[in-house]
């Protein structure tokens, strides 16, 4: 018989480190996707999730059960993801001078004939990879889970542990910084 | 250039192209290996802070005996000299035997 969650969880903490990898099997998928939404390249990927992973052991003993252990570990994978992108804003100053040649020529298009500029163009995933790796790490998390994944503000204040209006404030700031962000891109671009 | 409408449609793509959830191949035995690492160390560490503990014990008792040895005055009285004493004893039956005519 298939043991529940719970009776696995209950287990890891008496000791039977085992029972924890079916666990690992069960929500890696969702671990990594979340992951990939923060780091480009395959290996921070796998750290991060990695880490939620040895975070998620260790503190184990702080799962109450009150909430499903998947939000549990999604709030841990969204703070992992944070401190990540805290501790790698190298890419945050440079220029968009060395734009490839599609999204260059998205870009000419928008500005051209914004309708004929689809958002499912390649140039345009590109492009906004590169907006989102120039913002700050608060504004990047708050225009990720409230603009792409289409988040509540509750569910982002749960995420993240800040205050429901400190994340309407962040989100607020985000989109202004997106925007700013943005501008210089044209301004790169076309002057 | 309409900044709002820009932001909107890369918005937009990025929602598009939701990343892929893949996970590497193994990854849960390597996690596992991982937590096994440092759940040895551990038991290891709890070892030696207890033998720690033990050793700095030993060494305070000691400390406090030599001190007390030390520091305690010698009694010099040939009644309580405990090796005459058990010479005496020990030798009581043939002294008795030696002044018996």
């Amino acid at each position: 018989m298939e043991r529940t969650e719970a009776e696995m969880i209950a287990a890891v903490l008496k000791g039977d480190s085992a029972s924890f990898e079916p666990l690992i099997q069960k929500y890696s998928p969702r671990v990594f996707a979340t992951a990939r939404r923060y780091a480009r390249r395959e290996s921070e990927v796998e750290d991060i999730a990695q880490e939620v992973w040895l975070k998620a052991f260790e503190k184990l003993k702080s799962f109450r059960g009150e909430a499903p252990f998947e939000h549990w570990l999604m709030r841990m994978t969204v703070r992992t993801c944070y401190d990540f992108l805290r501790g790698h804003q190298r890419n945050r100053e440079s220029s968009f001078s060395d734009l490839s040649d599609p999204e260059s020529d998205w870009l000419e298009r928008f500005v051209t004939a914004p309708e004929t500029a689809g958002e499912s163009a390649a140039a345009a995933r590109l492009l906004v990879g590169r907006v989102l790796e120039r913002l700050s790490p608060q504004a990047r998390l708050v225009i990720t889970l409230l603009e792409i994944e289409d988040r509540s503000v509750r569910e982002i204040s749960a995420l993240t542990g800040w205050s429901v209006p400190l994340v309407k404030v962040r989100a607020f700031r985000a989109r202004a910084e997106m925007r700013k962000i943005l501008a210089k891109m044209s301004k790169d671009k076309y002057l | 250039m309409n900044l709002a409408e820009m932001q909107k449609k890369l918005i937009a793509a990025a929602r598009d192209n939701a990343p892929g959830d893949g996970v590497p191949y193994a990854f849960e035995k390597r996690v596992m290996a991982l937590l096994a690492a440092r759940v040895a160390p551990q038991n290891l560490d709890l070892w030696v802070c207890g033998l720690w503990r033990a050793a700095v014990s030993c060494v305070a008792v000691a400390l406090l005996c030599g001190a007390w040895a030390v520091f305690t005055p010698a009694i010099t009285t040939n009644s309580t000299d405990l090796s005459q004493d058990f010479e005496n004893t020990l030798l009581a039956s043939v002294d008795q035997g030696d002044q018996t005519p």
